[in-house]
C-alpha cells in the first residue's frame, strides 16, 4: 500500500522540503508507508535509484542507511558518487528529519518493524548493506537480523548495541535522560541538536550547520528528539531492554561482512562502544579516524572508506572470490623459527651466563646502577608472567606499557610476550597528546605504568585496569585507581614458585599478536602497527643478524626502543644515564660510562645524539675517552647520517664499524650502510642506505608526472618512486586502521613505506624523502632530498628543508634554510626572506645540480623535525607554512 | 608566395612594439595602427582611432593577420571610457576583418579577464568571466575577449586569445617606470613584506608567444592562453630585482595588505568624486594584485603554443639594467 507524497493525503504539513548542500534534488523524496500501527505516514527520504537509472547504471545493491539522534539523511549524502554503484536509500526516521510528526512515541522494535515495512513498500531486495550511525546503528542491525535473507554487509559508525547492566551511560546522555532535563534539553531548547552538531572539528561550515538544524527549527519539530532519547534502555526494566539484548547478541550471529567506522572524540559513543562491538564482531573490519568526531561523516573521508570497503568485500570482484588478504611478511623468505624471549631461559640455564649481567642502568629508578644477571632476569620474568597470569591477565589481552626502558620494562615486556598478552608500546617521545591518543586509541585491557604516568592515565581518562611498577603507598593506589604493582605480581609469582608452581604456560602461538607499536607522528597521526610473534621475532633476528649481536657482545642503548633488544638476542644491555624522551641529549662522558660498563660493545642512539656526543666529547677525561675508544659498533637509527658525522666520529671510536640503517616502525631494519660503503657509494641523488640486511627484498613503485604510483614495479636501476619492502619482519597490520593498511598493502606482497628513492647499479637503495613531498613541477619530478642535498653544498647553509607550494604537476618550489651563522636550535622562529646574494646562489647551485627550479629561498633559526627522532625535517610543516606565506596571507613561526 | 601583411594595433606601446619589430624581422610587412605614429622603422605607421570603425576598416585593408593589442590600460577612470575602446574596439576590428573577408586574429587579452578568487596558485586560463572580473579594465577586457573568441570560425576568421600576465622590459614607463619611481622617492609598499608569489613576463617572451599564438592559429584558433615567464617570484624579488638594476633603493616601506586593501578603496572612491588627470596613487585592484598570489599553470600553453620563454628573469633584469645605465634615472 504506496502512494507518493505528492498524491497522498497530507497530514501534519510540513510543507516543501528546502534544498540541501550537496544533495542532488533530485534524490530527495518522500513517501507514504503504513507503520506498525497500520497509519499510513510520511517518510522522507534521500534515494540514489532514479539518479543511476539516469545514469544507465544497474547497482550492485541497496546501501540502507539509518540515522539517529538528532540527525537525518542528510548525514549520508556523501555516499552518493560515482564510485559507489549501489543505490542509496537513507531514511529520515519517522518524527524526525523531514518525516512525518506523527505524536506516536515510537520504541526500538516499533521503529525496526517501520522500517522493515518501508523497505517493503520500496520493494528493497538483496543484496543490502545496512549503514547505521548513533542510535539508528541499532535500528539498522534490527533490521539486519530481520531480513538476514538479504543482507550483503553491515557498516556501523560510532554507534553502541549495549549498555553493560552495572556500567552507567555516558556521561553526555546521563545528562540528557534525567527525567528534569530532558524536555528542556531536547524540546524546549535545541541544545541537545546544537551540541552534537559543534563538536566537529574543525567547525562544519555553517550552510551545513544549517542543514543540520532546519528540520528542527520549532519545539513541536523537537519532540520526536525527546522520544528518541527517553528510549534509551538506561536501566534493565525499561520497555525497550529486551529488544536491545536480543540485538546485542543477534549481532554475534551474523557472518556478513561488517565494517567499523569511528570518530574517536565522541561524548557519548566512546572508543568503549566500539571495543564492545569488535568483540561481538571480531571479523570486522575497522577503520578509527583519530581526531574526528561524533559526525564522522562531516569530519572524514567515510565514504570513500566505503567505496573502498564496497569493492573489496562485498562487491562482485571482492575479494570472497579473489585471494583473502595475506601480510606481507608471509611472501617473504622466512626467518628461523623461534619464540621471543627463549634466549633469557637459555643463557639462565647456561652456567657460563648465568651470573653475567643481562641489563645494567647505569642511573636506575634511584638514580643508582642497577644491575641484573640473566639468571636474576628469567626468575624475574617467569614471576611476573606468572604473577600475571594469576592476577587475571590473559593471552590476547592488550597492555599498555608506560615504563622507562631499563629492567622493569623489560621484566614486563618480556612476560607479556610469554604469556601471549599483546604488548602496547608508545613512546613518550610522542608527547602527551599524542601518547593519550595512542593509549586510548588501542584498547588496552591493562595499563601498566610508572607513576608519572599514572597520574597521566586518571588525569586523562585513560582506559585499562592499572597497574604500578613499584608497591604504591595505599592512599595512592587508591587516588589512581592502581589494583596491584608488578613488584607485588613478581612476589607472588615467586611464592608460587617455591611452593612448588613455577609458571606453567604454553608460549604463545606464532600468528598470534606480540605487540603494536606506534609510530612517531611525523607523517600523520601515530598509527599502532601490530606484530604477531612470528613477525617481532624475525625483527629481532633481522637486527642481530645486521649487527652480530651475541651473548658477548652487548649493546648500549642510547635510544630507548633498543634496551628492549638485547634479552631476545642474548646480548646484555646498558642503559646511559640519560633522560630517555631527550635522546639527542645524550652526552658523550655518559655514553663512555655506559660502554665501560660492557667493553667493546654495540653502540645505538638516535641520530641527533650522535651531533650532541661530538660537541661534548671535550668533556672526556682520558678514561673515558679509552671507554669510548672500544666501542665495537656504532648503530644509529631513525634518519640516515650524513657522511662527515661518521668520519668524525672516527676520532672518537676508532675501531667502530659505523652502520646507519634505513628501517621504520613497520619494518625496523631494512637495509644498513657503514662508512666504507658510503664512500664507496659517492655522490647521487638521496642519501644510500646501502644493501638490505638479510631476508628483505626491495622494489621500486614507478611514478606518474604528478608523482601518484601507477601499479607498476621495478627493481630496475635508477627508477625512482615509492619504495616497496617485502621481508619476513613486516609488521602484520595497522591498529584499527584498515584504509590506511589497505593502502600500504596495495602491491600484493610489498609494504609500502611512504618514502620515495631508487636502487642503483650495485644494489644499493638510495632514500630521497617522503612520497607526499615529492615536487611534482613542470619540468618534472624531483625528490626532496635532491633539492636540500643541492641546497647544502652552498658554503654557508648549516642544513635545508625543501617545501612545495601549487598543485601537482605545476608545483613550485621553496627551500628553506638553517645557516651556519644563524642556527639557534629548538627554536624553529619565523621564516625571513634570505638575502639576494644567498637566495641567487641557491638557486644556481640548486639548478645545476639537480634540474630543479627554486622561486623563494627563506632563512630560519632552526628547522621543524619530528619530535622523537629529532632528525627528520617536518616538510609537510614546512610546506603549510610556504603556501600561506606565499598566497600572501600572514604565517606565524614555523 | 609574397610575404604576409599584419596589422598591429597599439604598436605604440613596449609590448605592442616588440612584436611589430620581431615580425618585421621575420620578413612580414607590417602595418602600425594607432593614434600617433609608432616610428617603428620598417614598419608602416597607419593613424586613426579604434572607436572609429572606418579607420580600423581601412587599416585592415589587405592584411592577412590583426594582431590585436590597443587598449586604455589604466587603473582608474570611468568605466565608458574603457567599454568604448576595449570592447568597441575589438568589436570594430572583428567587423574590420569580416568585411575583408576574415584572417588571424590574435587578440591579446589579460589574465585578470578570469574570474579565479584572490589568490591564483598553479591554474590555467578559464572562461573569461566579465560579470565577475574585477575593475573596469579586467571586465571591458573579459567582454572584449568574449568577442574576439565569439568570432572565431565565422565568416572565415580564426581567433586566439593570448594573455600575458605583467609584461616588463627596458623602457617600460607603464610598469617598471612607475615603481622605480615610487622606490626612488621611499614611497613604494610592500605589502605583509611582499611575499606573495607572482608570474610577471618579460617583454621579448611575450612577444615571442603572441607570434607563435599566430603562427600555430590553426591548431589553438578558438583558445586562450595564459602567457607567462614560468618562474614566479616574489613581489619582493620583482620589485627589488628592479630597484636594483634601476640603481635606486630597494622598497623599505611595510604596510599590511589589509591596510593597502581598504586604502585603495578609499582612493579610488575620491577619485571617483573628482577624477584628476594624474593616476590615483593606489587602489583596491592594485593592492590586491600586489599582495596576492598570481601564478599560472604553463604546461598547456607552453605544448600548444610550442614556444617557451627565451629571456630568464634573470637575463630580462640584466637587460634592464643595461637599459638604465643608458638612461639613467633622474630626479
Amino acid at each position: 500500500m504506496v502512494n507518493t507524497g505528492s498524491k497522498g493525503r497530507r497530514r501534519a504539513a510540513i510543507g516543501e522540503i528546502p534544498g540541501m548542500p550537496d544533495v542532488d534534488p533530485r534524490i530527495s523524496r518522500t513517501l507514504e508507508v503504513r507503520d506498525h500501527e497500520g497509519e499510513l505516514r510520511r517518510w522522507h527520504l534521500l534515494d540514489s535509484g532514479p539518479l543511476l537509472a539516469e545514469r544507465g547504471i544497474t547497482p550492485q545493491g541497496t546501501l540502507l542507511a539509518v540515522h539517529g539522534n538528532p540527525t537525518y539523511s542528510f548525514l549520508f549524502r556523501s555516499l552518493v558518487r560515482e564510485d559507489i554503484p549501489w543505490r542509496l536509500i537513507a531514511v529520515d526516521q519517522l518524527e524526525m528529519g523531514w518525516s512525518e510528526r506523527t505524536g506516536v512515541n515510537r520504541r526500538l522494535q516499533d521503529r525496526i518493524t517501520d522500517l522493515s515495512l518501508l523497505t517493503d513498500a520500496l520493494s528493497v531486495r538483496g543484496p543490502v548493506v545496512t549503514v547505521g550511525h548513533d542510535w539508528g546503528g541499532i535500528v539498522s542491525v534490527g533490521w539486519a537480523l530481520d531480513n538476514r535473507h538479504d543482507l550483503a554487509g553491515m557498516i556501523l559508525t560510532n554507534t553502541g548495541i549495549h549498555q553493560e547492566l552495572g556500567e552507567s551511560l555516558p556521561k553526555a546522555l546521563q545528562l540528557a535522560t534525567a527525567p528534569a532535563f530532558l524536555p528542556a534539553s531536547t524540546s524546549l531548547t535545541d541544545t541537545f541538536l546544537r551540541t552534537t552538531i559543534a563538536l566537529s572539528r574543525p567547525p562544519l561550515p555553517r550552510e551545513v550547520q544549517d542543514a543540520y538544524l532546519a528540520p528542527y527549527r520549532t519545539r513541536a519539530r523537537r519532540k520526536g528528539i525527546e522520544h528518541f532519547v527517553a528510549d534509551i534502555p538506561a536501566d534493565a526494566d525499561h520497555p525497550s531492554r529486551p529488544t536491545l539484548e536480543r540485538l546485542a547478541e543477534g549481532i554475534r550471529d551474523l557472518t556478513v561482512p561488517t565494517l567499523f567506522a569511528w570518530g574517536p572524540r565522541d561524548v557519548t559513543f566512546s572508543d568503549r562502544y566500539l571495543r564492545d562491538l569488535i568483540e561481538r564482531v571480531p571479523h570486522a573490519d575497522v577503520h578509527r579516524f583519530e581526531k574526528t568526531s561524533h559526525l564522522v561523516w562531516e569530519d572524514a573521508d567515510v565514504a570513500g572508506l566505503v567505496a573502498d570497503w564496497l569493492r573489496e568485500r562485498v562487491g562482485p570482484d571482492s575479494e570472497q572470490e579473489a585471494e583473502p588478504w595475506r601480510p606481507v611478511s608471509s611472501y617473504a623468505e622466512p626467518a628461523l623459527e623461534r619464540h621471543i624471549g627463549e634466549p633469557i631461559a637459555r643463557l639462565a640455564a647456561d652456567p657460563a651466563h648465568a651470573h653475567s649481567p643481562a641489563v645494567v642502568e647505569m642511573s636506575g629508578a634511584d638514580g643508582e646502577r642497577r644491575e641484573i644477571s640473566w639468571s636474576l632476569l628469567n626468575r624475574r620474568v617467569d614471576d611476573i608472567a606468572a604473577g600475571m597470569l594469576g592476577h587475571g591477565i590473559r593471552p590476547g589481552d592488550r597492555v599498555s606499557i608506560l615504563i622507562t626502558p631499563g629492567a622493569d620494562l623489560t621484566g614486563v615486556l618480556y612476560a607479556c610476550l610469554r604469556i601471549g598478552a599483546v604488548a602496547v608500546i608508545a613512546d613518550a617521545g610522542l608527547g602527551v597528546p599524542g601518547l593519550t591518543r595512542a593509549v586510548i586509541g588501542s584498547h588496552p585491557d591493562w595499563l601498566i605504568g610508572i607513576t608519572k604516568a599514572l597520574v597521566g592515565a586518571r588525569a586523562m581518562g585513560w582506559p585499562g585496569r592499572r597497574l604500578s611498577v613499584e608497591q604504591l603507598p595505599t592512599v595512592d593506589r587508591a587516588a589512581l585507581g592502581v589494583e596491584t604493582s608488578i613488584a607485588q605480581l613478581a612476589t607472588s609469582g615467586s611464592m608460587m614458585r617455591e611452593l612448588g608452581a613455577p609458571l606453567h604456560a604454553p608460549w604463545p602461538e606464532q600468528d598470534a599478536d606480540a605487540a603494536i607499536l606506534f609510530t612517531s607522528g611525523s607523517t600523520g597521526p601515530a598509527k599502532g602497527a601490530v606484530y604477531t610473534h612470528r613477525q617481532m621475532s624475525a625483527m629481532f633476528t633481522a637486527v642481530g643478524d645486521t649487527l652480530q649481536l651475541d651473548p658477548e657482545r652487548g649493546l648500549v642503548a642510547g635510544f630507548a626502543p633498543f634496551a628492549l633488544l638485547g634479552p631476545a638476542l642474548g646480548a646484555p644491555t646498558v642503559v646511559p644515564d640519560m633522560d630517555i624522551t631527550r635522546p639527542g641529549e645524550l652526552t658523550a662522558p655518559a655514553l663512555a660510562e655506559a660502554i665501560a660498563a660492557l667493553g667493546e660493545p654495540a653502540v645505538f642512539t638516535a641520530p641527533a645524539a650522535l651531533r650532541n656526543i661530538l660537541d661534548t666529547a671535550d668533556q672526556l677525561d682520558e678514561y673515558g675517552r679509552a671507554a669510548i675508544a672500544s666501542a665495537a659498533s656504532f648503530f644509529s637509527a631513525g634518519a640516515p647520517i650524513p657522511a662527515h658525522l661518521l668520519r668524525e666520529l672516527r676520532t672518537l671510536m676508532p675501531q667502530a664499524r659505523a652502520l646507519t640503517p634505513y628501517g621504520m616502525t613497520e619494518c625496523l631494519a631494512v637495509t644498513a650502510i657503514d662508512l666504507e660503503g658510503i664512500e664507496e657509494a659517492g655522490q647521487g641523488s638521496g642519501v644510500c642506505v646501502g644493501r638490505p640486511v638479510p631476508r628483505v627484498e626491495i622494489a621500486i613503485a614507478v611514478m606518474d608526472k604528478e608523482g601518484r604510483t601507477t601499479g607498476e614495479t621495478s627493481q630496475d636501476p635508477d627508477v625512482t618512486g615509492e619504495i616497496l619492502i617485502r621481508a619476513p619482519h613486516v609488521r602484520d597490520r595497522y591498529l584499527m586502521l584498515w584504509r590506511t593498511t589497505r593502502t600500504s598493502m596495495r602491491f600484493p606482497g610489498w609494504h609500502a613505506t611512504g618514502d620515495v628513492g631508487h636502487l642503483d647499479g650495485a644494489g644499493r637503495l638510495w632514500v630521497e624523502g617522503r612520497a607526499d613531498h615529492v615536487l611534482a613541477t613542470a619540468d618534472g619530478l624531483f625528490t626532496p632530498v635532491q633539492v636540500e642535498d643541492a641546497a647544502e653544498t652552498v658554503p654557508t647553509v648549516r642544513r635545508a628543508g625543501a617545501a612545495v607550494v601549487g598543485p601537482r604537476g605545476t608545483q613550485q618550489v621553496v627551500v628553506i634554510l638553517e645557516t651556519e651563522a644563524g642556527y639557534r636550535p629548538g627554536r624553529t622562529g619565523r621564516p625571513r626572506a634570505a638575502t639576494t646574494s644567498l637566495q641567487e646562489a641557491v638557486r644556481r647551485t640548486v639548478r645545476d645540480r639537480s634540474g630543479a627550479e627554486v622561486v623563494a629561498v627563506f632563512t630560519t633559526s632552526a628547522l621543524p623535525t619530528d619530535i622523537r627522532h629529532n632528525s627528520k625535517i617536518d616538510r609537510a610543516a614546512l610546506s603549510r607554512w610556504a603556501g600561506q606565506t606565499l598566497r600572501g596571507e600572514k604565517a606565524g613561526a614555523l | 608566395m609574397s610575404s604576409p601583411t599584419i596589422l598591429v594595433t597599439g604598436a605604440s606601446g613596449m609590448l605592442g612594439g616588440a612584436v611589430a619589430t620581431t615580425l618585421r624581422d621575420r620578413g612580414a610587412r607590417v602595418r602600425a595602427f594607432q593614434r600617433r605614429p609608432a616610428a617603428i622603422p620598417g614598419v608602416e605607421d597607419v593613424i586613426g582611432s579604434l572607436t572609429e570603425a572606418d579607420d580600423v576598416r581601412r587599416a585592415a585593408r589587405g592584411a592577412d593577420a590583426v594582431i590585436h593589442l590597443a587598449a586604455k590600460v589604466s587603473i582608474s577612470g570611468p568605466e565608458h571610457e574603457y567599454r568604448a575602446i576595449n570592447v568597441g574596439g575589438t568589436e570594430n576590428v572583428v567587423s574590420a576583418l569580416r568585411a575583408h573577408g576574415g584572417g588571424t586574429l590574435v587578440n591579446v587579452s589579460s589574465p585578470s579577464v578570469a574570474h579565479l578568487g584572490r589568490a591564483i596558485e598553479g591554474l590555467d586560463a578559464t572562461a573569461a568571466d566579465p560579470d565577475r572580473a574585477r575593475g573596469p579594465y579586467s571586465r571591458t577586457k573579459a567582454s572584449a575577449e568574449l568577442v574576439a573568441m565569439g568570432a572565431d570560425g565565422e565568416d572565415g576568421l580564426l581567433v586566439t586569445s593570448v594573455r600575458p600576465h605583467i609584461v616588463w622590459g627596458p623602457g617600460d614607463t607603464q610598469l617598471v617606470g612607475r615603481i622605480v619611481d615610487r622606490a626612488r622617492s621611499g614611497r613604494l609598499p610592500l605589502f605583509d613584506g611582499g611575499m606573495a608569489l607572482i608570474d610577471t613576463t618579460y617583454v621579448t617572451n611575450a612577444a615571442d608567444a603572441i607570434v607563435a599564438a599566430l603562427d600555430r592559429i590553426d591548431d589553438v584558433h578558438g583558445e586562450s592562453f595564459v602567457i607567462t615567464n614560468g618562474e614566479p617570484r616574489t613581489v619582493r624579488d620583482v620589485f627589488n630585482g628592479w630597484c636594483d638594476a634601476a640603481e635606486v633603493p630597494r622598497p623599505r616601506l611595510q604596510i599590511p595588505g589589509s591596510v593597502g586593501r581598504f586604502a585603495g578603496r578609499v582612493v579610488e572612491r575620491i577619485w571617483e568624486a573628482r577624477p584628476g588627470h594624474d593616476e590615483p596613487p593606489m587602489t583596491e585592484f592594485l593592492a590586491e594584485q600586489m599582495s596576492t598570489a598570481h601564478w599560472f599553470d604553463q604546461r598547456r600553453t607552453r605544448e600548444r603554443l610550442q614556444w617557451t620563454p627565451r629571456v630568464s628573469m634573470d637575463e630580462g633584469n640584466a637587460h634592464l639594467a643595461t637599459w638604465f645605465r643608458e638612461h639613467p634615472v633622474t630626479d
